[in-house]
This record gives structure tokens, sequence and C-alpha cells, in this order.
């Protein structure tokens, strides 16, 4: 039986790891590598490389750190940001990187995700989306990576969710932006409305803040795989005590 | 030791060697057929599909050598599945080393059809290529095509229907899932497989 996974979401800005509170004031965490072959031991199932910087200032990742972490890391992974042209997702794949995950550029170009499930093949493309709850529905919300460029747009969350696998993509990561950085837990609704819209994997993000907020997001919405990222590097949570409580609780994880 | 990863197309090609290096071991990306006869082990990687695989292998004439050879070769995901004689991937004719074809996994309404993610593995018999990995272990897999359990297989696992996860016969091996993404269990695959 496929494992639930736990998936530990890295920030990476000007080479570090940063977590920022709702995508705001950005702290150093530590080194890239270190942190990636730490959770990998504490038996992380996949790891996700998120530039943030990339995005906003219209620049691809870098690549030194990117080969640097394929070299060691012997568990699959995303690299997210500022990826909007074939050329760049080539050369992210071709470094050693699982999959790339797509944001802001599928929204402005809904048909880059056809060009790229063409290419790469579905498996290797996730879109991300940021979404929040405005009035009386979800919306969804580009450049997030930037403050000052982070704007709500007037697509609706689950008219997305069902449009980016219309058009190929692998799997989603639904990134709920209200519960972002709180420790108060997933945004149990949100995901599991989304979950009965997906025939593709779902990876929750945003608002987890202790073991049971897993329990609670795996038994209540089905998703695949829970993403995180503050409770991991503050060590608040350790990914093997998180995986022993989830495997006594009755959830299929790899341990 | 010579070890050599077939070049058969696809875009995550650096995964596998990097595995092996982390093993200690170099290796040699070529699609030349002088240099894949020089090799001690033979690695037949896993991504992209099958008939693009079995075009490129033709092209550069491989199929009858990866046929005969007497050393041992190792197929990853796709690269096992291409060791079987048909694929309903793009209707291709394989290299027909094990018998059986590849089926693509029934739409479900709440299943992915691409099996992704970490699954367990049930052991069927002893394997040389599994030797010292516990029965139950979990493994990374990433297809949307599947082989059915006949005798070559040495482990099963399930997703919407029970599939061969591993089979061997002489001195040919394949693993359905990719032990170069797979932790440390997938390391010792690779081990096994180099000790041969």
């Amino acid at each position: 039986m496929l494992a639930k996974r736990i998936i530990p979401c890295l920030d990476v800005m000007n080479d570090k790891v940063v977590k920022g509170v709702k995508f705001r004031n950005h702290e150093v965490v530590g080194d890239i590598l270190e942190l990636a072959l730490l959770y990998c031991e504490q038996g992380a199932d996949e790891l996700v490389f998120y530039d943030i910087t990339a995005s906003p200032e219209n620049r691809v990742t870098g690549r030194e750190w990117l080969s640097r972490i394929a070299e060691f890391l012997d568990i699959p992974f995303c690299v997210a940001g500022g990826i909007s042209s074939v050329r760049q997702a080539e050369e992210i794949l071709h470094s050693g990187a699982d999959k790339i995950s797509i944001n802001t550029p599928a929204i402005q170009n809904p048909s880059f995700i056809n060009e790229l499930v063409q290419i790469f093949g579905s498996q290797c493309v996730v879109i991300g989306i940021d979404s929040s709850f405005h009035g009386s529905d979800f919306y969804v919300h580009k450049y997030t990576g930037d403050t000052r460029k982070s704007t709500k747009t007037d697509l609706k969350t689950f008219d997305w969710i069902k449009e980016v696998q219309d058009r190929g993509a692998g799997e989603i990561v639904l990134n709920c932006m209200d519960m972002d950085g709180t420790r108060e837990g997933y945004d149990i609704i949100q995901l599991k409305k989304a979950k009965e819209l997906c025939y593709v994997p779902l990876i929750a993000s945003g608002g987890a803040g202790k073991c049971e907020d897993f329990l609670d997001l795996f038994k209540s919405t089905g998703v695949d795989g829970a993403l995180a990222a503050g409770i991991f590097h503050r060590k608040t949570v350790i990914i093997r005590e998180l995986k022993e409580f989830l495997f006594k609780e009755g959830i299929h994880v790899r341990r | 030791m010579k070890i050599v990863i077939v070049n058969s197309g696809g875009v995550n090609i650096s995964s596998v060697q990097f595995a092996l290096k982390r093993l200690g071991y170099d290796s040699k990306f070529t699609e030349d057929l002088r240099e894949i006869r020089n090799a001690d082990r033979i690695i037949l990687p896993g991504v992209g599909s099958a008939g693009n695989a079995m075009k490129i292998l033709s092209r550069y004439s491989l199929s009858e050598y990866l046929t005969e050879t007497s050393k041992p070769v190792l197929g990853i995901c796709l690269g096992m599945q291409i060791m079987f004689e048909y694929s309903e991937e793009n209707e291709t004719n394989c290299l027909g080393i094990f018998k059986g074809k590849l089926k693509e996994f029934r739409k479900e309404n709440d299943m992915p059809q691409i099996h992704m993610g970490w699954n367990n593995l049930e052991i069927l018999k002893k394997s040389r290529l599994l030797e010292n990995i516990p029965d139950d272990s979990f493994f990374y897999f990433i297809h949307k095509y599947y082989v059915e359990v006949d005798e070559n297989s040495s482990a099963s696992s399930c997703y919407s229907t029970i599939f061969s996860a591993v089979v061997e016969k002489d001195n040919f091996f394949g693993c359905q899932f990719h032990p170069e993404k797979s932790g440390k269990a997938g390391s010792k695959i690779l081990e096994n497989f180099i000790r041969q």
C-alpha cells in the first residue's frame, strides 16, 4: 500500500534555507545541504526546495547548490521557484531533480503546463497553488514569494485545481495561505474539498504545528502527503518521531 | 569494475550515476556498443517511454547484445519494463528477456493512474537482488505500467492491483522502483547487483 508522504520544504533564499511567517520576515535557518541530509536521515519521504527569491525577480534557481544536493540525496526531490521556460525545467531535471513545481508562470500562461507535460511527462510536473479565502470562496494568489508583488488573482482555487489536472499536471501542492505559519493545523475544510476534485496526488501545505495536526489531516482529508517547513526547522516536530506517532495511530507511513 | 549506464533517453539521467558514486563506483553513460561489451555490469535506467527507449536501443544496434549477454544486467523502472516482451505504452515490442507484457494501471476514481510514492514489498522468494533486505521494506515507485507476478518475480507490491516489483532470471535483474531514490534500502539493491 502506498505510504502517506512527509515532505519538508526548504525555502531557499541566497543559497540559505529561510523561514518567514505568512511569507514575511524571512530568517536564516541553516545550510541547504546540511538540513536536506538531516531530514533525509530522519526519514523524510521527499524534499521540496523552493527558491522564494526566484519568482519575483524573474531569475532561475541557481544550479550550484542543486547539483551538490543531487549528488548526496538518495530520496526524490522537487525544485520550485521561477521556472518559466522549458530550458530552465530541463536544466533542473538534468541536474538530478525528480520534479519541478510551477506556480505563477502557470497562472500567467496555463498552456505552459501542457508543454512541460508533453516534453517531460506528467510525473515530473507539479503545480503549486497558493490559496486563501476571500468573501465566499478560495482564490489563487501569485508572486507569493515577494510581499511587495504578492497579489490575489480572479482565479478560483477549485476551478484552477480542475484545470491544471486537465492540462496534465502530475501532482498538486495546495498551500493554504490563511493557515501558513500559524501552527494551528492544516486547512482541513479547503483540503478536503480539494481532494475530492483531485485524480492526481494532492499534497497539503500550510499550518502544521504539532504531530496531531498531521494525524488530523490524514484522517479527515485523504491527501497523499503533508508538507511543512517551520516546525521541522525549529525542531518542534522531529520527522522520525512524527512517523512513529502516525504509525501508532494507524496511518501507513514509511519507517 | 566497469559499470555502464545505457543511454536510452530520458531527462533524469544523473541520479543513478550519483547513487553509484555514493557507493564508491564510477560509471559511464554510453550508447556505444563497444563500451557496453567491455563493461562488467550493465544498467538500463528508467526514465522516458518504452517506445522511445526501444527506438534508441535499435538505433545504436544494442538490442541483440543486451538480450544475449551473460554479464549481469539491471533494468530500473522503464529499464525493467523493456526487458519484457511487449508494452502497451506506445504499443512497443521490447527485448523479450522476460516473458510477459506491460499493462497500464486501470483508471480509478479515487486513485491516481500513476503509482507514485513509497510502497512496501512483499518478498516472494529467495533473491540475489534482495539479499539482506527485510520483507515489507519501502521503495520509491513512479510508473503507470506494470507487469503481473510470475515465476521470475522475487517480490511484489500492491497499488490498484498486485504487480511484479523485482524480477530475476540468470544474469538478468529488474526492479520496478527506483533504487537510486529509495534511501538505504535502495543502495543495498545496487550493491547486491554489483556484487553478482
